[in-house]
């Protein structure tokens, strides 16, 4: 037998550029003081946020992915007709069909790309963050726009006040390209299906659940040797990293795990503290804020890790564009 | 040899101060972890997880909601503990 015509791609992936959106509407721990029991000192010490944003009624999590994509796009340097891959992140979608990609791609005057969603709940952007760069080294696309996009909100109990002073709104992109060099490195992932019903919603009517202590515990036991693997695969020490990016879940969380990795030339982002935790968003999210600000120097290696219901997670090393 | 209790309560005096802050003279068998130390539910999960490091007992989520006071944890690491 013959063996089919290869395709081969790029040597390496790169992110060009990133890109975020937030809804406009603030919503403060006293605001949400005025609807349930609780109160600002508690949160802030309980989860270490501020305040976060809430998509409007009208707002998707399209809406918010074209925005966020939008400015990557811009900022990548690249037109529409570059991109022929589109990769959306996300786990709350108002309805299933259709996907959140195509119609973000259509939107975005991107024609007629690859286009699917990645349910890996807030581990969903480094999940698909690794397809995008395997599809440029495969030769499946040149360039990828990946957006993690979430309305949390939507899948909230708003008197279930264990949840709602969490979760929040949001979206964060970046437009992964070939490269010579390998700066997206190997990613490392997996799952642990077995604590499936830590968080779970039930089904379409219902919301959002977690046992929040059973999480507590598998993220700071389990996630900080996920990350120094993710640095080890990549071949540069914790101490080499310029910026540590874990999902936002929890500023405590995320305090843990950094004591743990042993960073400690690393900036560490808390950009959870204004913005909560949006799931899938709030790595490339909390990443476009801290380069916006100018926080992390163009080249710098930084980890980003993902980790959430599955549960899942997922992590690798990247350079800042 | 099974741990005695005063050498599970220093050990648990080390393992609260680093994680709450708290001085460990103030780690006394009658004090209530929430009430007298001050301490919420997500640093008695980090305390457990210090505390099957230390001693090798593992307290799961179940059992440790029960733990009110640095008594209980004593009793508890003493009744599941192998010898250190």
């Amino acid at each position: 037998m013959t063996s089919f015509q290869l395709r081969t791609g790029a040597p390496g992936a790169r992110i060009l550029a990133f890109g975020h959106y937030q809804p406009s509407n603030v919503v403060t721990n006293d605001d949400i003081a005025k609807t349930v029991d609780t109160n600002d000192e508690w949160i802030q010490s309980r989860v270490g946020i501020k305040q976060r944003r809430i998509a409007g009624p009208e707002e998707s999590v399209v809406d918010m992915a074209v925005q966020a994509g939008g400015k990557a796009l811009a900022s990548s340097g690249l037109s529409p007709e570059d991109i022929d891959l589109v990769i959306v992140a996300t786990c709350t979608q108002e309805a299933q069909i259709p996907n959140a990609s195509a119609s973000v791609a259509h939107r975005l005057g991107i024609t007629a790309p690859g286009a699917y969603d990645v349910n890996a709940a807030c581990a969903g952007f480094c999940y698909a963050l690794s397809n995008a760069a395997d599809a440029v080294r495969a030769g499946s696309a040149r360039n990828v726009l990946v957006v993690g996009s979430e309305k949390l909100s939507q899948w909230v109990d708003w008197t279930d006040r264990s949840t709602c002073i969490i979760f929040a709104d949001g979206a964060g992109a970046a437009v992964v390209s070939g490269s010579d060099d390998a700066a997206i490195g190997p990613v490392v992932w997996g799952s642990a299906g077995d604590m499936a019903d830590r968080i779970y919603i039930k089904d379409r009517n219902g919301f959002l659940y977690q046992e929040g202590q059973a999480v507590f515990r598998w993220t700071t036991t389990s996630l900080a040797p996920i990350a120094k693997e993710a640095c080890e695969r990549a071949g540069i020490a914790p101490s080499e990293l310029a910026a540590f990016i874990p999902h936002q879940a929890n500023l405590r969380i995320v305090e843990a795990i950094a004591r743990k990795l042993k960073a400690e030339n690393a900036v560490v982002a808390d950009d959870i503290v204004n913005a909560g935790n949006t799931s899938a968003a709030s790595i490339p999210l909390a990443l476009s804020r801290m380069i916006e600000r100018g926080d992390v120097p163009s080249g710098a290696p930084a980890l980003l890790i993902g980790f959430g219901a599955g549960m899942t997670y997922a992590a690798q090393v990247v350079r800042i564009p | 040899m099974a741990l005695s209790e005063q050498e599970i309560l220093n050990g648990l005096g080390e393992i609260v101060e680093e994680i709450a802050g708290v001085e460990p003279s103030e780690v006394t068998l009658e004090k209530s972890f929430v009430d007298d130390l001050d301490i919420d539910s997500l640093s008695m999960v980090e305390i457990a997880v210090a505390a099957q490091d230390k001693f090798g007992v593992e307290i799961p989520d179940d059992e440790l909601k029960n733990l009110k006071t640095v008594k209980d944890v004593v009793n508890y690491v003493q009744s599941k503990g192998v010898s250190a």
